[in-house]
């Protein structure tokens, strides 16, 4: 059963760990990566209730310097980047002149004058010549993907900090969220970031590839007495989804605007320029057709990505994430449908296979930490 | 794992046959492949499937999978405990019987696999 990898696939510095430790390894956007070791529920789970150690290697990183970094990254990203202080980041949206999404990114600034851009792996190659292209012409800024210079670990849950706190001197928890600090974890030298995508406290390691085997077992040992459990990509699907954030590729991308997708609060409407301003605005004055709603069905079913929608007998719209969420033991799902029947409280149905399963607009996020 | 009494599919199910009547499940290999089960959608008993027919779904967190009926004949039991505990697939999934099928055409049982076939095909 077990079938060769495919030779193109890229490997993140940790592979061999992935596979001592048994995980099921599947491609996603171009890589080798782990889906599970000991159970999407069980591991979401550990997360939920005490922490989890994730290889994000894969995403990617593209950095802006210069004298115009700051004029580049407002160009390119639609929230207001000039907002950020050094040490400090913003999620935000690489926009289209449509107004829709290159990619959706975490903008860092790291010094005065120095902007780091965590991107989406499948997206790497398509947003390093996005950037590139629609900052040509910003006087003293230049764009470097610099991916590969850079694994990525990710600590979440709520004992994320008590178990890191002994492997380093910086004082983590004067770190705020979405602000991030330089030091040494384990004796290596960390980018370490406030930040994550589970909806739980945890902090991200930005860490040199040769580090990250050694970062990654020290993590472990560290973390053993609290049940440290390694999470794969199906936990991370499933923890970001319950806690109502948005996947590129599912959710969002060239086809939808950021207001379509719920994002309204990372855009810098007070910027004077930026990519898909116009289009926005216009659709801000205009009001949008369709919105992106959390549901959770009501009847037996789980919507899965690209189910139909339907009120009242009508296709409403489409569902584009779905699961049955195991902390919270709910199906539910994301979903773009008519403005009309957006709002919470309404009852829709879901065309799961071959029957009408209701369900109802529920109001995200479906869980949020206490 | 795989029991010497049980005859095996190439889809993954097992079947315990008692003279004309079969039990039928899926295999252990199964439940690992698909991971933690949430769901099982499972047939009323009187409907009649024919060998390699779908008889119902599964779904785990992360996808669905279709269910086959390893022969062919009448559903007499289904086993709806299932519906209110999908996981205890993953526990054991040589215990957690899905129906219980009146065989219609006992030969169709020596084109199944046996227990070390079966082991082969998994490896």
């Amino acid at each position: 059963m077990t079938h060769a990898t495919d030779a193109d696939l890229k490997r993140t510095p940790l592979n061999a760990r992935h596979r001592a430790l048994g995980a099921r390894m599947v491609p996603f956007g171009g890589w080798d990566m782990p889906v599970e070791y000991s159970g999407i529920t069980d591991e979401h789970m550990a997360v939920r209730t005490g922490v989890g150690l994730f290889d994000v290697s894969h995403m990617g990183e593209v950095e802006i310097a210069g004298n115009g970094a700051l004029e580049a990254v407002q160009r390119i990203t639609s929230n207001d980047a000039s907002r950020l202080a050094v040490g400090q980041a913003q999620y935000s949206a690489l926009t289209t002149h449509a107004g829709t999404f290159v990619d959706d990114l975490l903008v860092y600034r790291l010094a005065e004058a120095h902007y780091l851009l965590v991107i989406n792996a499948l997206n790497i190659a398509k947003d390093a010549a996005w950037i590139k292209e629609e900052i040509a012409s910003v006087t003293d800024a230049v764009s470097v993907n610099s991916s590969s210079r850079y694994a990525l670990l990710s600590v979440q849950g709520p004992r994320a900090l008590e178990v890191l706190q002994p492997l380093t001197a910086v004082e983590l928890d004067s770190i705020g969220y979405y602000w991030f600090a330089s030091g040494e974890v384990a004796s290596i030298r960390a980018t370490i970031s406030r930040t994550g995508y589970t909806g739980e406290d945890g902090f991200e390691l930005f860490v040199s590839p040769q580090s990250a085997e050694r970062l990654w077992t020290t993590v472990l040992e560290a973390g053993s007495g609290a049940g440290i459990k390694p999470v794969g990509l199906g936990a991370r699907d499933t923890l970001r989804l319950e806690a109502g954030m948005r996947l590129y590729g599912n959710d969002i991308d060239e086809t939808t605007t950021v207001l379509e997708a719920g994002l309204g609060w990372v855009v810098g409407w007070e910027k004077a320029v930026f990519n898909g301003r116009e289009a926005l605005t216009r659709q801000k004055v205009e009001g949008v057709s369709r919105k992106l709603v959390g549901f959770e069905m009501v009847d037996r079913g789980i919507a899965r990505h690209g189910y139909a929608v339907y009120a009242g007998g009508d296709k409403v719209g489409a569902v584009t994430s779905g699961t049955m969420t195991p902390y919270l033991k709910k199906a539910v799902g994301m979903a773009y449908v008519s403005v009309e029947v957006s709002t919470a409280g309404t009852e829709i149905a879901i065309a799961v296979r071959d029957q009408h399963v209701a369900a109802q607009v529920v109001k995200m996020p479906f869980y949020k930490r206490a | 794992m795989y029991h010497a009494d049980l005859k095996y599919s190439k889809d993954h199910e097992w079947i315990s046959v008692t003279s004309e009547t079969g039990r039928v499940g899926i295999t252990d290999y199964a439940q690992r492949q698909l991971g933690d089960v949430v769901y099982v959608e499972l047939p009323e008993v009187g409907q009649v499937f024919n060998q390699g027919e779908q008889f119902g779904l599964i779904e785990s967190v992360k996808a669905v999978s279709d269910l086959f009926c390893p022969v062919s004949g009448e559903v007499i039991e289904v086993n709806a405990a299932l519906e209110d505990n999908p996981e205890s697939v993953n526990q054991s999934a040589d215990d957690a019987w899905m129906i219980t099928i009146k065989l219609s055409d006992p030969e169709e049982l020596s084109g199944l696999l046996d227990a070390e076939a079966y082991s082969a095909l998994v490896v």
